[in-house]
């Protein structure tokens, strides 16, 4: 119903309101995300003011230090471009994809805290891109071992510092990057390979299926924190494309099931028997007809999968394994944290509290997602 | 029902062949030589030889896998390469350790985690159900250790610091002077170094198992047959606990089983916290000194657990919904 009404026209001394990106929506009426827009725009502008000096710098810094310029660059003119799309045409409605999915996108959307959630790690990955700019110090950079070492939080280490004497709040900015690139890129490999073997299996049955699904029995009846610590081991100094491997290539069965499960039903539906009966090839009614309807069950799993997977990396970290010092992980921060735990608790409670941050945020827009998209599962 | 058990139980066999099988063969085919890494740099290349066919490291892969599996099957793991041991004594000298502490930890978890949820479930929609919402998606996307340091933080390190009535130690499973006590101070000295590791890993499991007996219990308080036991005139609590939670336990039996893998790799970090001479800790440790029969001992015992604890939720539920068995 509220999408069928358009928003009254800004008029008179809006006419200039463009100009402030979130303001034309809050005189439009709708406070919530003009306010929201307004926050995030003037966060990354003040950004730049604030560090105009280290903007420059980085700008011809190494690729990861002009990443982040990049990043802010076009942070800024997303926001401001949808604040501007959206005071020009104020209506909510973008058209309709498709009955199902905008349903389904009116569902995810009503669910508030799954929103904040999907906010949340906008920010976090956000924080991650721009690491090198927002943090105060560099993380790596030991200072003064007598004077500087474990000060609680305070105005220039808003986190305090460590052992040796690096700022805690730079560390856990930083500790964002490899948290989140581990936990994209290992669920990318084990989400694709889930999805192949759960396909393949499902699709062809017979031998080909209890053969792979048996597969999928032994690796997840495996104790796989010892595998991964046995094969990491084994391979001497942990790199980080091992650790997102081996990660990945764990982690498939769990969406291999889900998979094989729907593609089980799909297989005898009409329009599959059609296809059939058009005489299309296994690989064109397996991969056009099949696959992009077991997509909603996939895309819970990875969701999902990625707080997991930041748990798991965080535990190597932990045990010494994963991330090797001074990258600064959040799970190796909390390792370090424990031999000042009486005297500098800042040093384990921040990273672990970090983790938790962005785990919940990923099993909040996962759970909301799976009450959105899949009605069977939604409690 | 005799049958169907058989069954079952038939076809866990090829599945644990096919864990010993893997696991064989991602701890042989490591590039570290176990022998290089326990001898120091002073010991001559003979000698290194000589130790090497001692523990038949010399011979071809395959032999020495159909070697294992045979030793295997008549529940020997070789012997220990640091330890000098039976690699077999090792682990079940350390396994009652971690036995203990599991036991308790899921005892706890399923006592608090059935407990918020059917609150969570009767009050559905109040803000207690919001709150505990959110704190069991807290404590279900925490990260074991940390939790761990945090409650030695707080219930251990800082309790003592600032005086408080109750403080736990937070290391070890017993004090230095155990062996000074008498009996009764022992057994409270082994309960208070028992409190925070079993505490940890019970409300990191907690979490799930409430949010899933919330999810089970409303859709159980749905039904008809409640209604009906209700205009019976059924006490409430008689309602809930006597008919609704009877039937929202079932699936939680097999979650039960599904829960061993991630009780384990909880104990693995919960010990390393609370130094507790467990198997986790041990796995954790034998890996490092490239102490291959023990991390293959444990693995796979590991392993074994996990097929066990879901066989026997399958057969548990068999037992209790004789639905499943027709399938």
């Amino acid at each position: 119903m509220s999408s069928q009404t358009t928003a009254p026209r800004a008029q008179g001394v809006s006419r200039w309101a463009w100009l402030v990106p979130g303001l034309p929506q809050i005189l439009a009426g709708r406070w919530g995300g003009g306010a929201v827009t307004l926050l995030v725009w003037s966060a990354l502008a003040s950004l730049v003011v604030l560090r105009w000096g280290r903007v420059l710098d980085a700008a011809s810094g190494g690729w990861d230090e002009r990443f982040a310029v990049l990043t802010l660059v076009v942070a800024l003119a997303t926001v401001w471009g949808w604040s501007m799309r959206h005071a020009t045409a104020p209506s909510v409605d973008q058209g309709h994809p498709s009955e199902r999915r905008g349903r389904a996108l009116r569902a995810f959307m009503a669910n508030r805290v799954a929103v904040v959630g999907l906010w949340s790690i906008g920010g976090i990955c956000l924080i991650a891109l721009l690491a090198p700019i927002l943090a105060p110090h560099d993380p790596t950079l030991q200072g003064d071992l007598v004077g500087q070492s474990l000060l609680g939080p305070s105005g220039s280490n808003l986190l305090g510092t460590d052992r040796f004497a690096r700022d805690v709040l730079s560390r856990v900015l930083y500790g964002a990057r490899i948290s989140l690139g581990i936990g994209l890129f290992a669920v990318a490999i084990s989400v694709t390979l889930g999805t192949l073997i759960g396909a393949v299996a499902g699709f062809f049955g017979g031998w080909v299926d209890a053969v792979l699904m048996r597969l999928v029995d032994v690796v997840i009846a495996f104790p796989r924190l010892i595998l991964l610590i046995t094969v990491i081991a084994v391979f001497e100094g942990a790199s980080l494309i091992l650790i997102v491997t081996v990660i990945g290539l764990t982690q498939w069965p769990g969406t291999a099931r889900l998979v094989r499960g729907d593609v089980l039903s799909i297989r005898e539906r009409e329009y599959v028997l059609a296809a059939r009966a058009l005489g299309f090839s296994n690989r064109r009614i397996l991969f056009r007809h099949i696959l992009p309807n077991t997509l909603v069950p996939v895309i819970i799993a990875a969701t999902l999968g990625i707080g997991n997977v930041i748990v798991l990396e965080a535990g190597l970290s932990f045990l010494g394994i994963g991330v090797q010092p001074p990258t600064p992980s959040w799970g190796g921060m909390v390792a370090a944290g424990r031999q000042d735990l009486l005297g500098a608790w800042w040093i384990s409670t921040f990273p672990g509290l970090a983790i938790v941050f962005t785990v919940v945020c990923f099993n909040l827009v996962g759970d909301g997602l799976r009450d959105a998209l899949d009605p069977r599962l939604s409690s | 029902m005799i049958g169907y058990v058989v069954k079952r139980v038939l076809g866990a066999i090829p599945l644990v062949l096919g864990i010993a099988t893997v696991l064989f063969v991602v701890v042989n085919l490591a590039p570290g030589d176990p022998v290089s890494r326990l001898v120091g740099p002073n010991v001559s290349s003979e000698a290194m030889a000589q130790m090497r066919s001692n523990w038949g490291l010399d011979e071809p892969l395959p032999v020495r896998y159909v070697k294992w599996v045979g030793e295997l099957a008549q529940g020997e793991f070789g012997e220990s390469f640091s330890r000098r041991r039976p690699a077999r004594d090792v682990v079940f000298e350390i396994l009652p350790n971690t036995l203990v502490l599991s036991a308790f930890a899921i005892v706890g978890a399923f006592l608090i985690g059935i407990l918020l949820g059917v609150l969570q479930a009767v009050r559905r929609g109040s803000a207690l159900d919001s709150i505990l919402s959110v704190v069991s998606l807290f404590f279900y996307s925490m990260p074991a250790f940390w939790l761990a340091i945090m409650m030695v933080l707080l219930f251990s390190l800082q309790a003592q610091l600032w005086g408080w009535p109750i403080s736990f130690p937070g290391s070890g499973m017993i004090s230095v002077d155990h062996s000074l006590m008498t009996f009764t101070e022992r057994l409270g000295d082994r309960v208070s170094h028992l409190v925070l590791p079993a505490l940890s890993l019970s409300l990191i499991l907690a979490a799930g198992i409430a949010r899933y007996t919330r999810g089970t219990m409303i859709e159980v308080l749905g039904e008809d047959y409640i209604r009906t036991a209700r205009a019976k005139g059924l006490s409430e609590p008689t309602v809930i606990f006597r008919h609704a939670l009877r039937n929202a336990l079932l699936p939680l039996l097999t979650l039960a089983g599904l829960y061993l893998p991630f009780l384990l790799s909880g104990a693995v970090f919960i010990e390393t916290v609370f130094a507790w001479p467990g198997m986790g800790k041990l796995m954790v440790d034998s890996i490092a000194t490239r102490d291959y029969p023990v991390v293959m001992a444990g693995g796979f015992l590991f392993a074994v657990v996990v097929v066990a604890g879901n066989l026997l939720a399958d057969i548990l539920y068999a037992v209790v919904d004789p639905r499943v068995r027709y399938e």
